[in-house]
């Protein structure tokens, strides 16, 4: 198996008329960390939803862990681990229980499944708690337990719908930690969507940023970020960020001009140099620059690259497909 | 089949787990049928007196009435925990996994079957405590258990295919609580058919409400079991029916999403 997760021209629209892929295609390599980064909305979760054969796609091709997603869907399903965004664990059984019903589901062999529940209890850290029922669990505790059920089949595959959202840090980092840990012990694939640059930058091997039900782009995040040339120069102008852009525009040596809000963003080829002149350029003409920043490229000037706006993301999510119609009216 | 019955048996273990762990609910199943008899019992104690009525004891002939409606209530709602694994992720979790589809629902009915048929024992245990005696014995204790819990399949079927299509707890309320007590008054429950007006008397012979009521108090009575039996068999006509639409709804909401 040389690709784990692979998908061609994926195409969705929702019955409410909503389209939520337009020709979604990537493929993910074994034992990758590999992220979907989006705003909500952009097609993350229902890419997920295909994949792990939750939704049947309009058009286009999947295929994951060898198996065909539309053809074979029951093949699939014994071979991936799915954590939804929405815990999906039962609130009024404990840790043990809800890992043995998904183990049982997930057709373990039943002489397998006590020791395989106890060790991952153990893995995840809740062995204290298993006893406990889950409605008493913090949101950290049900979220490891939700990881423990996606790994119940020891799957080849595991998806994750925003595993992050809604954690606080220091959760967050035990999360990551424990991706990488199965990454490198199990050579584990795992697919993930986040909205969260600095999660894609640090946990993905690779990943791609989807945009309007489209993979704008896709590469490891260094290749993404070496991708674009220059360095970025951050402006902050008040709230005349349209006539400074205008004014800059003439300037040798910008690769791009994006005002954003109070600010203008400005890739430039050298910008220890520029930045002098653009200082004095907008002076000149009366513009007063409150403040000034200047960085190598990040995620954010990848994404805003490629979409022509800044990366926000979102606090609290919904279902893309709930959030959808709001997000693209 | 054999995931069918596996899946099922797991998943049955779970509901009547989540049932076991909320108390309020085990306090309302016992306190409810309790003022059901006693309320009910009091209010209409002289409508035997009515001549026509023909019955010798008002909680003689109320005490099977209740069953099924406790049957018809308790089960109506059953549609509510499947919105919840709906809305809290539950269902995606499972429908990733290889679980059989049919199991899904099944577990639910078989529940909410077994949920009627102890509600039904602590009942009958009350209203022979009252005076209400079951003269068919053993054989009518069960037939009375078996023809609730069939009403109470039906029911739970109905109410899990509606959640699915409507996936919101508003409505559901809404539709149980719209049919109810109609189907309920529709019905020789609380009143003999004889008393009853000839258009009440015509739409209850289309109600498997009353076709359970009327079957349970022959039971009870230790009388017309050709009938039972009929009655046993068009309840569980109408289950199956309920089922083949909840299995449809289930289906409907797995293309949709």
């Amino acid at each position: 198996m040389e690709t784990a997760i692979a998908c061609q021209d994926l195409k969705k629209t929702y019955k409410n008329g909503v389209k939520a892929l337009d020709g979604v295609s990537f493929s993910v390599r074994p034992g990758e960390i590999f992220g979907l980064l989006g705003p909500n909305g952009a097609g993350k979760s229902t890419t997920v939803r295909i994949l792990a054969t939750l939704t049947a796609p309009d058009g286009g091709k999947a295929s994951v862990a060898g198996c065909d997603a539309l053809v074979n869907p029951a093949g699939v399903r014994l071979r991936i681990g799915f954590v939804a965004q929405a815990s999906g664990v039962d609130k009024w059984g404990t840790g043990t229980e809800n890992l043995t019903l998904q183990a049982h589901l997930m057709r373990v062999p039943k002489a397998e499944i006590p020791g395989r529940v106890s060790r991952l209890l153990e893995w995840v850290n809740l062995s204290d708690a298993a006893g406990r029922i889950v409605k008493t669990y913090s949101g950290g505790m049900k979220r490891r337990l939700d990881l423990a059920m996606g790994l119940v089949n020891e799957p080849a595959v595991l998806f994750l719908d925003e595993p992050t959202t809604g954690l606080d840090p220091e959760t967050r980092a035990a999360l990551w930690r424990d991706l990488k840990r199965l990454q490198k012990e199990r050579n584990l694939t795992v697919l993930l969507t986040t909205h969260y640059l600095e999660e894609a930058d640090h946990l993905c091997d690779r990943l791609a940023i989807v945009d309007h039900g489209k993979v704008v782009v896709e590469g490891t995040p260094a290749e993404l970020k070496a991708r674009i040339s220059g360095d970025t120069v951050v402006l902050d102008v008040g709230a005349e960020a349209k006539r400074a852009a205008d004014l800059l525009k003439p300037i040798a040596g910008i690769l791009e001009l994006i005002p954003d809000g109070a600010c203008v963003i400005a890739r430039v080829e050298q910008g220890a140099t520029a930045m002098p002149t653009l200082i004095t350029t907008l002076e000149r003409a009366g513009i007063s620059v409150r403040s000034s920043t200047l960085s190598r490229p990040s995620l954010d000037d990848v994404y805003l690259h490629h979409t022509g706006r800044r990366f926000q993301g979102e606090g609290e999510a919904g279902d893309a497909e709930k959030t959808a119609g709001k997000a693209r009216p | 089949m054999n995931a069918f019955l596996s899946d099922t048996l797991h998943l049955l273990l779970r509901h009547l787990r989540t049932t076991l762990r909320i108390p309020i609910w085990i306090a309302v199943t016992l306190i409810q049928p309790v003022i059901w008899l006693t309320i009910y019992g009091q209010l209409f104690r002289r409508v035997v007196e009515i001549p026509g009525f023909g019955a010798a004891s008002y909680i003689q002939f109320l005490t099977p009435g209740v069953v099924v409606m406790t049957a018809l209530f308790g089960s109506a709602w059953s549609g509510m925990g499947i919105i919840e694994d709906l809305s809290e992720g539950v269902m995606d979790r499972m429908l990733a996994t290889p679980v059989n589809r049919a199991a899904l629902i099944s577990a639910r009915v078989l529940h909410a079957a077994l949920t009627v048929a102890v509600q039904s024992v602590i009942i009958l245990l009350f209203g022979m405590l009252l005076g209400a005696r079951v003269e068919g014995g053993i054989p009518g204790f069960l037939a009375i258990l078996l023809l609730g819990s069939l009403l109470g399949a039906g029911m739970s079927a109905l109410s899990n295919g509606l959640a699915l299509v409507t996936r919101r707890e508003e409505t559901l309320i809404a539709v149980v609580n719209f049919f109810g007590l109609p189907l309920t008054f529709l019905s020789t429950a609380f009143m003999a058919a004889d008393l009853m007006p000839a258009w009440i008397r015509a739409l209850a012979r289309a109600n498997p409400v009353n076709w359970a009521v009327l079957a349970s108090r022959d039971a009870m009575l230790g009388q017309a079991w050709g009938s039972v039996a009929k009655a046993a068999l068009m309840l569980s006509g109408f289950a199956a029916a309920a089922v083949w639409v909840a299995t449809q709804a289930f289906r409907a909401y797995r293309r949709s999403t």
